[in-house]
């Protein structure tokens, strides 16, 4: 089978006036389709590059970048913008989604700039049922300052599902959210990739990544490691272990 | 598709910031509106005048006797009396395209009527003079060409004499005196109003010309000749073969100037309407201006907008926008806002039009030409305007816009 990703001795160079920064240099990675990785390092790994040059908003100074069989690194701006409304689909950290825009029409954003031409009720029909999908389909007409950040979260994953996406890229998904909403999302994560929808995260938290299926840890523009994850934490378990705790702690004297 | 998408993008972009989106309209609005209300003033100042030049009759050429030379010494305009009867009568009978002919002779004079008096202008004429001035009898009769070769002691006088010396009784059959020589009044004329330098042409006593050089001024030379031409399109040659023949009359050789002047309607509408043209132009520019300060208004706005919202740039780019819908976003919203604002400009500029006649009493007139003119320009405004800002937007990094605090 056709991996999703290949990454081929990827470099990628900064020029900041006098001085060259190598954020990543001769990154090789295969991802198959199916699979739920998670990107770990610290601040300057270079994991935010790899993401960036992943979500195809950024291109490799060197080396091949293959995305669903199709060399994406030397497109132009608006090809690139193409392959991004395609075949990819966008959760941030700080979740983007548009202010005082209803979830309906955030989550029918991507399909506005969709090269097929739909009429708006099936605009509308394809936004709900990816709203339904990720469990608000009753908040669809609420605006973001409405939702609380774990609803927000959702719109973002709903939104980058709607274009129905080779694959789903997650910059820090967690990293505005509470421990338990966290949980939720990563369950949210989960359940996606086990209905066969490719993920990749970039974290910094071990935790998190210990939802994930495999884990490839970067430092110095270099990946390190690259192993499976043993001990796989299911979401589900999870959340049912800290309600018991917390009952725990309120019935004790 | 896209477009259409776009569009709606851009208007929701404007009503949610409804106050600012009306500000910022408010600088076109008054742009458009000061540019369609001066317009209008200016041409109603010019439409009054052409009426004022429409009363002078149709197709009228004036010839006035002209400067006059005799050893050094120049009389200036009107001071030689150069022109005669027999100019008139020769201009009558071999110029070809003139329909008719008056001689004319101009003098003031007190006339006395009914036990009153008055001072007004004489004007010694032809039979004919009525009609090439258009000018109707409001009733009675004119005198006629028997009149004139009698030099008959007739008139029909003007509504200013009627009203002055006859305030409650009909004048004609009664007597005017000019000089004490009494006039028998034939018919009163139809109020002209004001001529286009402003004097009142109804304050006047009309005789013939033949009566007004032997019985009141005693002289042998006319003051000018009012010439009708056949058709405006024959104008330019008719005042060419009046010159000729008159040069040929009056023994004008070459390189001497001539004796005499000849004015077309033309001239004296162009001299007449230079003036409000030149107002109308200054009105229009400095409303013009404003216009341009309002287009500077929405590209600050616009400005101001595009920082506002890099993160929603970068997270459309992100999904898939290009760089193309981004700049068609920014210029639809831009566009709508001055052209929108173009269109209520033209109302408040045609409400203002008619609350200044009303106020002022000065006439305006609105055509369908500055609307046009107006409403495009301020649609250009948002498109020029527009564009710099929309391209900055477009032009941005997706990577950078979607950090941007």
């Amino acid at each position: 089978m056709r991996p999703v990703i290949q990454l081929e001795d990827v470099h990628r160079v900064y020029q900041t006036g006098e001085v060259e920064v190598r954020a990543v240099a001769g990154v090789s990675l295969t991802i198959q389709r199916g699979e739920f990785v998670a990107i770990l390092g610290a601040s300057g790994s270079g994991k935010s590059t790899v993401m960036n040059i992943l979500g195809c908003l950024d291109r490799p100074t060197r080396g091949r970048y293959l995305l669903d069989g199709v060399d994406v690194s030397q497109l132009g701006r608006d090809a690139l913008a193409d392959v991004r409304n395609h075949k990819l689909g966008f959760v941030f950290q700080n979740f983007n989604l548009l202010p005082r825009t209803s979830a309906l029409e955030n989550v029918e954003l991507p399909m506005l700039y969709a090269r097929d031409h739909l009429s708006r009720r099936e605009l509308h029909e394809r936004a709900r049922q990816a709203l339904a999908l990720v469990g608000l389909a009753e908040r669809a007409g609420h605006t973001p300052s409405q939702l609380s950040g774990g609803q927000q979260q959702r719109v973002a994953i709903a939104r980058a599902l709607v274009n129905n996406p080779a694959l789903v890229l997650a910059d820090e998904p967690t990293g505005n959210l509470d421990s338990r909403t966290s949980i939720e999302v990563m369950g949210l994560f989960q359940k996606l990739n086990e209905a066969g929808i490719t993920v990749v995260m970039v974290t910094h938290e071990l935790d998190i990544a210990a939802f994930t299926k495999r884990n490839v840890v970067m430092r110095d523009g270099r990946v390190v490691s690259d192993t499976g994850v043993a001990r796989r934490l299911d979401a589900a378990a999870e959340l049912r272990r800290i309600e018991q705790e917390q009952q725990a702690v309120q019935l004790a004297p | 598709m896209r477009f259409l998408s776009t569009m709606r993008i851009a208007l929701r972009a404007l009503r949610r910031n409804k106050l600012r989106s009306v500000l910022t309209a408010l600088g076109i609005i008054i742009g458009v509106g000061a540019v369609i209300a001066m317009v209008g003033i200016g041409n109603g100042a010019k439409a009054q005048v052409e009426a004022q030049i429409a009363s002078l009759g149709q197709n009228v050429v004036l010839i006035f006797s002209g400067n006059f030379s005799a050893g050094g010494v120049r009389s200036g305009w009107g001071g030689a009396g150069t022109l005669t009867v027999e100019d008139a009568e020769a201009i009558a009978a071999e110029i070809a395209g003139v329909a008719r002919v008056s001689p004319e002779v101009r003098d003031r004079q007190q006339v006395q009527g009914n036990g009153l008096n008055w001072g007004t202008s004489i004007l010694g004429e032809g039979p004919d003079y009525l009609e090439i001035r258009d000018w109707p009898l409001e009733y009675g009769a004119m005198f006629t060409s028997a009149d004139v070769r009698s030099a008959g002691k007739v008139c029909v006088i003007g509504k200013t004499i009627e009203n002055e010396l006859f305030p409650n009784e009909d004048p004609v059959g009664q007597t005017l005196r000019i000089r004490n020589i009494p006039f028998k009044i034939l018919g009163v004329l139809s109020p002209k109003g004001l001529s286009v330098m402003g004097s009142d042409q109804d304050d006047v006593v009309v005789v013939p010309y033949t009566s007004a050089m032997k019985r009141l001024s005693r002289r042998t030379s006319i003051n000018s000749i009012v010439v009708q031409i056949e058709s405006s399109a024959v104008a330019a040659q008719v005042q060419d073969d009046i010159a000729e023949l008159l040069r040929q009359r009056h023994r004008v050789g070459g390189g001497r100037d001539d004796d005499f002047t000849i004015r077309g309607q033309e001239e004296i509408a162009n001299m007449a309407t230079a003036t409000t043209k030149t107002m109308t132009f200054l009105l229009a520019s400095v409303a013009l201006v404003s216009l341009v300060v309002g287009g500077i208004g929405i590209m600050n706005i616009m400005l101001v907008s595009v920082t506002e919202r890099t993160r929603e740039i970068g997270i459309r780019m992100a999904v898939g926008a290009h760089r193309r819908d981004i700049l068609l976003q920014f210029l639809t919203e831009s566009i709508t806002l001055s052209s929108l604002g173009g269109l209520v400009g033209i109302l408040c500029g045609v409400g203002a039009a008619q609350l200044i006649s009303q106020l002022a009493g000065w006439p305006t007139v609105i055509s369908a030409g500055p609307v046009l003119v107006a409403f495009l320009f301020s649609a250009v405004v948002g498109v020029f305007f527009g564009f710099y800002p929309a391209r900055k937007a477009a032009q941005l990094d997706p990577i950078e816009a979607l950090r941007y605090e």
